[in-house]
């Protein structure tokens, strides 16, 4: 299907729909239900009407317009907006207005798109549950007692909530994906690179990647398409060329001649039953659509979690070093110097970014360095080599998003470790450098929504939405709503 | 010799050598890269360490960096990485440092040294890497402390070399070479007053033919070179003092503290750090190529040694002038451009830059000050033609100074052309002589120092136009003949 964004897209083309119109209908949904979801931490109304009108006076103008010219979407407030209040979901940056626009949203700007807010998230993108935000949890619009994923939380329920037709989020180990499965929504992490990371404030340097969140496969390839691309500013970023028009993908293709991948290391303990159901039956239907399935493996696998949270949470003490105080943020007074660091970083960072500051202390520690650091980078190459192996012989490998639909909030703030085993199957694509895909592939027993997870080649995002824009077709999963927003705005 | 020389220990000195590179901007952001600017002026959001930003490495200043390594004849790695180096202070906006760890871009090499005697000892190198500096912090009356980032991010080389020193005298010898050449190559002004060209010391001490080293200290605030000297000379001295009192040395961090000319240990707090180094993974590794590392090496200038060799070998220059020529790059250009105009005469031109230009213009202001080097050229052959005298020349040089131009044209329009009219200066002589018959008969009677007082006099009436070695020996000739003939 082509999805509200594309509609939408089309609508203000042909002069049926304007932007302030759109703008205000997507206002009007955070106003009746976003106090139930909280997925919004700051809500530029005025700016945003501001943005839609300026669109249409341009349109009316006979003016050439961007691709998303006039089409409302939210930013995780992890995104640098001048002007704007960006917190990355934590009290050290709370009333912290950013002089620059990062990368991407100077992108979306040019391309149109009308800027509704910041959207919660995990403190620094630090969590699976959205319960690390210093500004409370977000609720899941299928069920309000049930966690959105995280960290992109804010983003992936925003989006299922209407309250936005898409979303720029982050992910580092699964922060898009896992989101995105657990609201019944489409989210892209593209390949490292492809997206450029300035101005996005950083948790681990070489594992975050930027990336959209939208209702439907297509409307995720035309957000996506806006803001990828090589960036001067960011030396990590890529200068490979993308595919155009991915959002015009035909509708109803075959997979005929698609090999995909099925790794058995991603269908076994752990797995809820609602999901392994769910998912078998998404294979079973790529194979009805013409795709070859074969087995592949992933023998290093099991090291990805344990080698992600030593590379992560290295990278995220360091990043996180600059927050001190000194220049901008929340300052707590101190006797001298080594006090005022310590108490505003006490006051400032949550209980979660402060484990990780001090697990990524101490794997870098001298003495511990090779031990932890070195031999982590050392799995994080054989899990890449995995991967490049699987994806000699396929064009892209299937798994699960999450090994479990939207748990309870609450139900695992306690054990850290059960919270970082959700992101056993997200986290290998980060460590790999890898394009992830998450698409709605059915609801478990209790009307919780399931992903499935696409992981291609280097740069291949195009495989990746190609299939998952076929599945869609043939599925009709993203067609379904949450209760929530049928309610009358 | 220092005191540790004297006491039959043998001082052990490494130096590190922290020097700015003098490249249009910043090492990772497009601020411009300057001194003396009001407080914070030069920042963005990348040399402030805002949330969200990254680095992208400014190749100008690799390009510096190989041209010193090629200059010390370093090996270029293809292949070099950026770290992380973690510490809190106000002044390092990112709460870690972008350095090289354990892949640096360059590694050996050797500056080369002059020893007293000529010969030139070449000082081994460990490596050489690059990295950004911190800003500055100070510390005002209100026990407020004032950060100014504008030299965070400023690129620098830290030039690291073995531990191959043995007096101060030829560490103070070590850095000047090292300054004259970065100097030269046009990497950096290497300027020690405002912190560009900054220097750390480790000194140790052992017993003279010992071969295993002494334990170390490192000593920092090193801000002149006399400082370095000083510094290193009191440490071996405390080191000394420590051993032979039968205590030992404790490996740390120490202070140089040049009002009071002694060290002082930090306190521990200041000093234990645990950098926590790792890669830098906003950055690439870098990469050289070909064509970069072939750059390098072309483009690098005549150096310092190699001139001063030259000097003296084919301008017969002593050591010593060479050496004098040769320190500034802007200085042996101003003397070989002076010498241009008057070829013959290397040591008249070289005379006349050290003894009169050096005494009146600062040696940083020659190139562009009053006297262009072909002027200067000029006057030397104007005296070595004997056109004019080399007091003459003296004052034409007072007005050169005042930017009157060329010294024809002075002399011209002052008149100074030299007398050499042996009839004219002759009759001058005769007159003088006529005018004093006092001091003619004090000559008489035998005080010949009288001739002193009649070549002045001679000299005045011609207002020093008259040649003065034909005044003296006319002079001679006149006075002998009034002598004989009553
Ligand atoms: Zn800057």
């Amino acid at each position: 299907m082509s999805g509200p964004l594309c509609e939408a897209r089309e609508a203000l083309v042909r002069g049926e729909r304007t932007s302030v119109e759109l703008t205000r209908a997507c206002l009007a949904r955070i106003e009746a239900t976003d106090e139930r979801i909280n997925a919004w931490l700051h809500v530029d109304a005025a700016g945003a009407l501001a943005q839609a009108a300026e669109i249409d006076a341009r349109r009316a103008r006979g003016e050439h317009l961007g691709p998303l010219a006039g089409v409302p979407v939210g930013l995780k407030d992890i995104f640098l907006t001048r002007d704007l209040p960006t917190t990355c979901g934590s009290r050290i940056l709370e009333g912290y207005r950013p002089p620059y626009d990062a990368t991407v949203v100077a992108r979306l700007r040019a391309a149109g798109a009308v800027i509704l807010g910041k959207q919660n998230m995990d403190a620094f993108a630090m969590g699976s549950s959205n319960e690390n935000s210093a500004f409370g949890a977000v609720h899941n619009p299928w069920g309000l007692d049930r966690t959105p994923g995280g960290s992109s939380g804010g983003s992936a329920a925003a989006v299922a909530a209407g309250h936005c037709l898409g979303a720029l989020g982050t992910d580092t180990g699964g922060s898009i994906r896992q989101p995105a499965a657990l609201c019944g929504v489409v989210g892209l992490k593209p390949t490292y690179g492809r997206v450029s990371r300035f101005g996005v404030i950083a948790f681990a340097s070489s594992l975050d990647q930027p990336g959209p969140l939208a209702r439907t496969v297509r409307d995720v390839a035309a957000l996506f398409e806006a803001c990828a691309g090589p960036d001067p500013h960011d030396a990590t970023s890529a200068d490979v060329p993308l595919p155009v028009g991915l959002e015009a993908m035909p509708r109803d293709a075959d997979l005929a001649g698609v090999r995909l991948g099925v790794p058995a290391e991603y269908f076994g303990e752990g797995l809820e039953p609602g999901v392994a159901a769910a998912t078998q039956a998404a294979l079973d239907r790529l194979r009805a659509l013409g795709a070859e399935l074969v087995d592949v493996h992933l023998p290093h696998a099991r090291y990805g979690v344990a080698a992600y949270y030593l590379v992560a949470t290295a990278e995220a003490s360091s990043n996180l070093a600059r927050f001190d105080g000194v220049r901008y943020g929340q300052r707590r007074p101190g006797a001298d110097l080594a006090a005022m660091y310590g108490a505003t970083r006490d006051a400032g960072f949550g209980l979660e970014v402060k484990r990780r500051i001090m697990l990524g202390t101490y794997a870098l520690s001298a003495g511990y360095y090779d031990a932890y650091y070195r031999k982590a980078s050392q799995a994080r190459t054989l899990v890449r080599r995995d991967f490049d192996d699987a994806l000699d012989t396929v064009d892209a490998i299937v798994t699960p998003v999450s090994p479990t639909t939207a748990f309870r909030l609450g139900e695992r703030v306690d054990d850290p470790l059960a919270m970082y085993l959700a992101d056993v199957f997200t986290i290998g694509c980060n460590l790999a450098g890898l394009p992830g895909l998450s698409v709605p592939c059915g609801f478990d027993e209790a009307g919780l929504p399931v992903g499935l997870q696409l992981i291609g080649r280097a740069f291949d995002e195009a495989t990746l939405l190609r299939v998952a824009a076929s599945y869609e077709d043939a599925t009709g999963w993203c067609g379904r709503r949450p209760a929530l927003c049928e309610e009358a705005p | 010799m220092s005191a540790a020389d004297a006491t039959g220990w043998e001082t052990v000195i490494g130096l590190e050598v922290h020097c700015q590179l003098a490249t249009a901007e910043k090492l990772f952001c497009g601020c411009p890269n300057r001194f003396g600017q009001p407080p914070n002026l030069d920042t963005c959001p990348i040399c402030l360490g805002l949330p969200g930003v990254l680095p992208v490495l400014n190749r100008q200043a690799v390009d510096f960096a190989l041209a010193v390594g090629a200059a010390l004849g370093c090996t270029a790695h293809p292949q070099s990485v950026f770290a992380r180096k973690h510490y809190f202070y106000p002044d390092l906006p990112k709460g870690y440092q972008i350095t090289q760890y354990d892949r640096p871009l360059l590694t050996g090499g050797a500056v080369p040294v002059d020893a007293e005697d000529g010969s030139v000892r070449a000082v081994p190198l460990t490596r050489i890497h690059l990295e950004e500096d911190a800003g500055k912090s100070t510390h005002d009356a209100t026990d407020a402390t004032l950060v100014d980032l504008n030299r965070a991010g400023v690129p620098l080389i830290e030039i690291v070399g073995e531990p191959a020193l043995r007096t101060p005298e030829e560490a103070g010898d070590y850095l000047r070479a090292l300054r004259a050449i970065v100097r030269y190559l046009g990497v950096s002004d290497g300027n020690m007053d405002e912190g560009s060209f900054r220097c750390d010391a480790n000194v140790s001490v052992r017993r003279r033919g010992a071969t295993t080293l002494g334990t170390r200290t490192e000593i920092k605030n090193l801000n002149t070179f006399k400082g370095v000297q000083r510094a290193i000379a009191y440490e071996a001295a405390r080191h000394v003092d420590l051993l032979e009192a039968g205590q030992s040395v404790t490996q740390e961090t120490r202070l140089w503290d040049d009002a009071a000319g002694r060290t002082r240990g930090m306190r521990g707090k200041e000093e234990a750090h645990d950098y926590r180094y790792f890669p830098e993974p906003d950055l690439p590794v870098v990469e050289l190529s070909a064509a970069e590392l072939r750059a390098a090496a072309e483009g690098l200038p005549e150096l310092p040694a190699a001139r001063r060799a030259r000097f003296v070998d084919a301008l017969e220059l002593t050591p010593y002038d060479a050496g004098v020529l040769t320190a500034e790059r802007a200085l042996a250009d101003y003397f070989e451009a002076a010498l241009a105009a008057h070829p013959s005469n290397a040591k008249g031109v070289c005379n006349w830059i050290t003894s009169e230009l050096l005494a009146r213009v600062p040696a940083g202001d020659i190139a562009t000050g009053p006297v262009a080097p072909v002027d200067l050229g000029r006057l030397v052959a104007l005296i070595d033609d004997e056109t004019i005298s080399g007091r003459i020349a003296k004052q034409v040089f007072d007005h050169m100074l005042a930017g009157e131009g060329a010294p024809d044209a002075i002399i011209e329009a002052r008149g100074l052309r030299q007398v050499t009219d042996t009839a004219a200066i002759e009759a001058a002589c005769r007159a003088i002589i006529a005018e004093h018959p006092d001091q003619l008969a004090q000559f008489r009677e035998g005080k010949t120092r009288v001739k002193g007082f009649f070549v002045g006099q001679v000299m005045k009436a011609t207002r020093g136009k008259a040649n003065p070695q034909q005044v003296n020996a006319l002079l001679d000739r006149l006075l002998a003949e009034d002598a004989s003939d009553p």
